[in-house]
C-alpha cells in the first residue's frame, strides 16, 4: 500500500465524520415535525400527497397498524415490480425490444428489489427495459430504503414516548423519508455522477466500429439517476451486470469515492437522529462507534489478506475481478462497505478476493448488517443487539434490565431472539439444502470449498438483504430464484415485525428515573459488551459454515492446491 | 382494510415522483450541463462512432497496437462482468501461466521478467479501459517496432497518456488504451 492510499482511507473516514453530525440532526428535524430548510418546496407537495390519498397526517398509530400498513405498502409494491416484467415486452421505454421476464427470476427480482436486497440474478443490460428499471427498481429503491428510515423512526418512538399506545403514522414516515431526505440526496448525486461519465439518456444502444474492425454495441439508459439512490439506499443493484465494476456505472475515482462515501451516509447519520431524537447525543455516538470499530477491524483483516495473497507463482497481486482506475486499496475499502452496509453493489467481483476478504465480506453479512447496515436496518438490527446486550448485562450483575429508563421484560427479549434467529436459521438451512442437492451443486462454477462458498455467500446475501454475490454462481435457475426469494422475505420481514412489535410493546411502558443500580448505555465499557455480544452472537452461529468455506480455502491455497 | 386505499394511492403518487419526474429531472439537466458524458463519452470519427473513451475495446493482439487487459467477456458489453474465479481456481492458475508467458514472448521480455498483474488478470467488468503505464511502457517496442516508429517517439506519446490519481491521490495512475492507440493512429 503506498501513502497516497492510506490518504484516501483517512479522507473516506473524515468525510464520514464530518458529514454525519450534520445530515444526522437534519433527519432528526424531519421526523419531529420541525421545520427544515426543504419545507418550502416539500411542505405543499407533502400536503397535497396525503390529500389525494386520504391520509390523515396528525393521526397517530398503534404498532398493529402500522405493520399492517407497511406490509400492504410493500406487497403492492412486489405485485407492481413483478407484474411489470412479466409484460414488459408490450410496454413503451424498450428500445433495445428485450422480452417478457420468466415468472421465477420476476418473483425474484420483485422481491428483491422491495426488500432492499437487490439480488440480481438478471443482467441489467440484457434483461430489463428502460420502463421497468425506472418505474418498477427505481422507485422501490426509494421506498424500500424509506420503509427501512419509518421502522427505525418508530422503534426509535416506542424507546423514547412515554406511556402511549401509539408509534407515529407509517404514511406521514414513508412520505417524509422519501421527499425530505432521499430525493434531494439522489438528485444531487446523479448529477454529479453524470459530470463524471455515468451515462443518462433514454437513446438506443449504441454500435461502435472499435479500432480493429468489430462491432461493439454499447448500452445506453438513465444509469445515474438510479446509480444514485442505489448507493444512498443501499439497495445496490446495478443498471449494468458488472454494477459499479462498469465504468459507465462508476467511470472515475472520484466517482467511486462518491459513491463509496454514499452507501455509508444514512446509515451512519441515523445513528445521530437516534441520539437527538433520544435526547442523549452520546447514546447515538456509542453506536455509531461500535460501528465503526466492527467496520475497521472486517477493513483491516480484508486489506492484509488481499495484499499479502499472491496466489500463483507467476502473479503479484490478485487483480482478477478488479479494474485498474480504483486498484486493490479502493477495491477492498467498498467491499468492506457495501457488505458492511447491506448495499450490495460492488465495484470488483468478489468471488476473486482473496479466500479470508470474500470469508470478511460474508461475516459482515453474517453479523445481522449491524455494521451501519442497510439505510434504517442496520440501525434497528442494533438497537435489537442493544436490548439483548442490556439483558445479558442485567442478569450478569443481576438487576431487571433497563434502556432509557424502560424496563427490558419476556416480550422484547423473545422478539429480539426471533430476528436473530430467522434470518440466520434461513442462511444456514438453505445453504444445507442447496449443497446436498442436484439444482443446488450444479449452478457452482468454481470446484472446491470456494464451490461452497458461493452457496454459503448467496443465501447469507439473501438473507441478509445484501444483494453482492460470489457472481459465478448460477443463481437464475428455478431453484435458486425461488429459494433466494424467500430467504429474502424472511431477512427483511423477519426483522421488520419483531422490531415493531418491540416498539409496541416499549411505548406502553413507564419511564423510571434512573437510580445506581442503573447500567450506563452512553459509555466505552457499554459499546465494547455490544461489540461482544455482536461477535459471539455471530461466530457461534456462523463458525462451523465459515470453516468449510474461506477458513479451507485459505489453508489450501496456502499449501499450494488448486480445484 | 382501511389502509388499502392510501398504499395504492401512494405508492401511485411516490412512483411519479421517483420513477418518473426524478429520473426525468436528472435526465434534463444532464442533457444540458454535460451532453457529451450523458450520452455515454463516445468518441466519432468522420460521424462513425469508433467507441466510448470509457470502455476498453479488444485489440485482437494487433501488435500495432497497445493491448487491453484479459476480459471473461472478451469486451462484449452484452452483458458485462468478471471470470469470479477464485485464488484457488486451476483454471485461472493455467490462464495466468497461459497470459504471462504470452505477455513476455510478444513484448520480447526475458524469461522471468515482471508482467503487470492487470495484464494477466481480468478485470470486474470486462471492460476496463485502462492499464498501468508500468504495463504500457512494456509494450513501447514491440509498437514502435511494428510501426516503423522511432522508440521515443512511441515512449513520449504513452508518458503524455499518463493519468495521475484523479486530485492527486483518488485511485491509480493508469493509461487509457483506447485514446493511447487513437492517438497513435493520429501520428502516421
Amino acid at each position: 500500500m503506498e501513502a497516497f492510499e492510506v490518504l484516501q482511507l483517512v479522507l473516506y473516514f473524515s468525510a464520514l465524520i464530518a458529514c454525519v453530525p450534520l445530515l444526522g440532526g437534519y433527519m432528526a428535524k424531519v421526523f419531529t415535525g420541525e421545520r427544515t430548510v426543504l419545507s418550502v418546496i416539500f411542505h405543499p407537495v407533502e400536503n397535497r400527497i396525503y390529500r389525494i390519498a386520504g391520509v390523515n397526517p396528525t393521526e397517530q398509530q398503534n404498532w398493529k397498524t402500522y405493520t399492517l400498513a407497511l406490509l400492504i405498502f410493500n406487497g403492492l409494491g412486489f405485485l407492481v415490480v413483478f407484474l411489470l416484467q412479466l409484460i414488459q415486452g408490450i410496454l413503451p421505454l424498450n428500445p433495445a425490444e428485450l422480452p417478457n421476464v420468466d415468472p421465477p427470476l420476476a418473483f425474484n427480482t420483485a422481491t428483491s428489489f422491495m426488500t432492499n436486497t437487490n439480488w440480481q440474478s438478471y443482467a441489467g443490460e440484457t434483461t430489463l427495459s428502460y420502463l421497468t428499471q425506472m418505474a418498477g427498481l427505481a422507485v422501490q429503491n426509494f421506498v424500500s430504503a424509506a420503509t427501512g428510515i419509518a421502522v427505525v423512526i418508530a422503534l426509535i418512538r416506542g424507546l423514547t414516548l412515554r406511556s402511549g399506545t401509539t408509534i407515529g403514522n407509517f404514511w406521514v414516515d414513508m412520505v417524509r423519508a422519501t421527499l425530505y431526505i432521499l430525493l434531494p440526496l439522489a438528485l444531487i448525486l446523479a448529477i454529479m455522477l453524470v459530470s463524471q461519465g455515468v451515462v443518462q439518456n433514454f437513446s438506443d444502444p449504441v454500435e461502435a466500429t472499435t479500432l480493429t474492425g468489430e462491432t461493439q454495441v454499447l448500452p445506453q439508459g438513465p444509469a445515474a439517476s438510479q446509480i444514485a439512490i442505489k448507493q444512498l439506499g443501499t439497495n445496490g443493484g446495478g443498471f449494468f451486470n458488472a454494477n459499479s465494476a462498469h465504468p459507465y456505472e462508476n467511470p472515475t475515482p472520484l466517482s467511486n469515492f462518491l459513491q463509496m462515501f454514499s452507501i455509508l451516509l444514512i446509515p451512519a447519520a441515523l445513528t445521530v437522529t437516534y441520539g437527538k431524537m433520544v435526547g442523549s447525543a452520546r447514546q447515538g455516538w456509542v453506536i455509531f462507534a461500535t460501528m465503526l470499530c466492527l467496520l475497521l477491524l472486517g477493513l483491516t483483516v480484508m486489506l492484509v489478506s488481499e495484499y499479502s495473497t499472491k496466489p500463483f507463482s507467476d502473479s503479484t497481486v490478485m487483480m482478477e475481478g478488479k479494474e485498474t482506475r480504483f486498484g486493490i486499496t479502493n477495491s477492498i475499502l467498498w467491499g468492506a462497505a457495501t457488505t458492511a452496509a447491506s448495499n450490495g453493489s460492488v465495484n470488483a467481483m468478489h468471488s476473486s478476493f482473496s479466500p479470508l476478504t470474500g470469508g470478511i465480506a460474508m461475516l459482515n453479512i453474517m453479523l445481522g448488517e449491524v455494521i451501519f447496515g442497510g439505510v434504517g436496518a442496520g440501525l434497528y438490527g442494533m438497537l435489537i443487539f442493544v436490548i439483548l446486550t442490556v439483558f445479558i448485562a442485567g442478569l450478569m450483575v443481576g438487576r431487571t434490565p433497563e434502556y432509557l429508563g424502560k424496563k427490558i421484560e419476556a416480550c422484547e427479549i423473545k422478539m429480539a431472539i426471533i430476528s436473530v434467529l430467522l434470518p440466520s436459521a434461513a442462511i444456514l438451512l438453505f445453504a444445507a439444502v442447496a449443497a446436498v442437492t442436484d439444482e443446488g451443486l450444479s449452478s457452482r462454477a468454481n470446484a472446491g470449498p470456494h464451490g461452497f462458498s458461493e452457496i454459503l455467500y448467496a443465501f447469507t446475501s439473501a438473507a441478509g438483504n445484501n444483494g453482492s454475490a460470489f457472481a459465478g454462481l448460477n443463481a437464475n435457475t428455478d431453484f435458486y430464484n425461488l429459494l433466494l426469494g424467500i430467504a429474502m422475505w424472511i431477512g427483511r420481514f423477519g426483522v421488520i415485525v419483531p422490531a415493531l412489535a418491540i416498539a409496541g410493546s416499549m411505548v406502553s411502558k413507564k419511564v423510571t428515573p434512573p437510580s445506581p443500580g442503573t447500567f450506563p448505555t452512553d459509555g466505552p465499557l457499554f459499546a465494547g459488551l455490544l461489540t461482544a455480544v455482536i461477535l459471539i452472537v455471530g461466530a457461534l452461529t456462523f463458525f462451523p459454515a465459515l470453516a468449510l468455506g474461506p477458513i479451507v480455502e485459505h489453508l489450501l491455497m496456502n499449501s499450494g492446491r488448486v480445484f | 382494510m382501511k389502509q388499502l386505499y392510501p398504499a395504492f394511492a401512494i405508492l401511485a403518487l411516490l412512483t411519479l415522483l421517483t420513477g418518473v419526474i426524478y429520473p426525468l429531472t436528472v435526465t434534463g439537466i444532464a442533457q444540458v450541463v454535460f451532453p457529451k458524458k450523458s450520452d455515454g463519452s463516445l468518441i466519432k470519427e468522420e460521424g462513425i462512432v469508433v467507441g466510448s473513451s470509457l470502455i476498453g475495446q479488444n485489440m485482437n493482439n494487433d501488435p500495432r497496437y497497445f493491448w487491453s487487459r484479459p476480459s471473461a467477456v472478451g469486451y462484449n458489453p452484452l452483458p458485462s462482468g468478471g471470470s469470479n474465479l477464485s485464488s484457488t481456481s486451476a483454471t485461472l492458475e493455467e490462464a495466468v501461466g497461459q497470459r504471462t508467458a504470452d505477455f513476455r514472448t510478444a513484448n520480447q521480455l526475458a524469461e522471468g521478467t515482471d508482467v503487470p498483474a492487470e495484464m494477466v488478470f481480468a478485470s470486474g467488468s470486462g471492460l476496463d479501459p485502462h492499464i498501468s503505464p508500468e504495463a504500457a511502457r512494456l509494450q513501447i517496442d514491440r509498437v514502435a517496432e511494428a510501426r516503423n516508429l522511432p522508440r521515443e517517439q512511441v515512449a513520449d506519446l504513452v508518458e503524455d497518456f499518463v493519468e495521475s490519481p484523479q486530485l492527486g491521490f483518488l485511485g491509480q495512475p493508469r493509461v487509457n488504451v483506447l485514446l493511447l492507440n487513437l492517438a497513435l493512429d493520429e501520428l502516421q
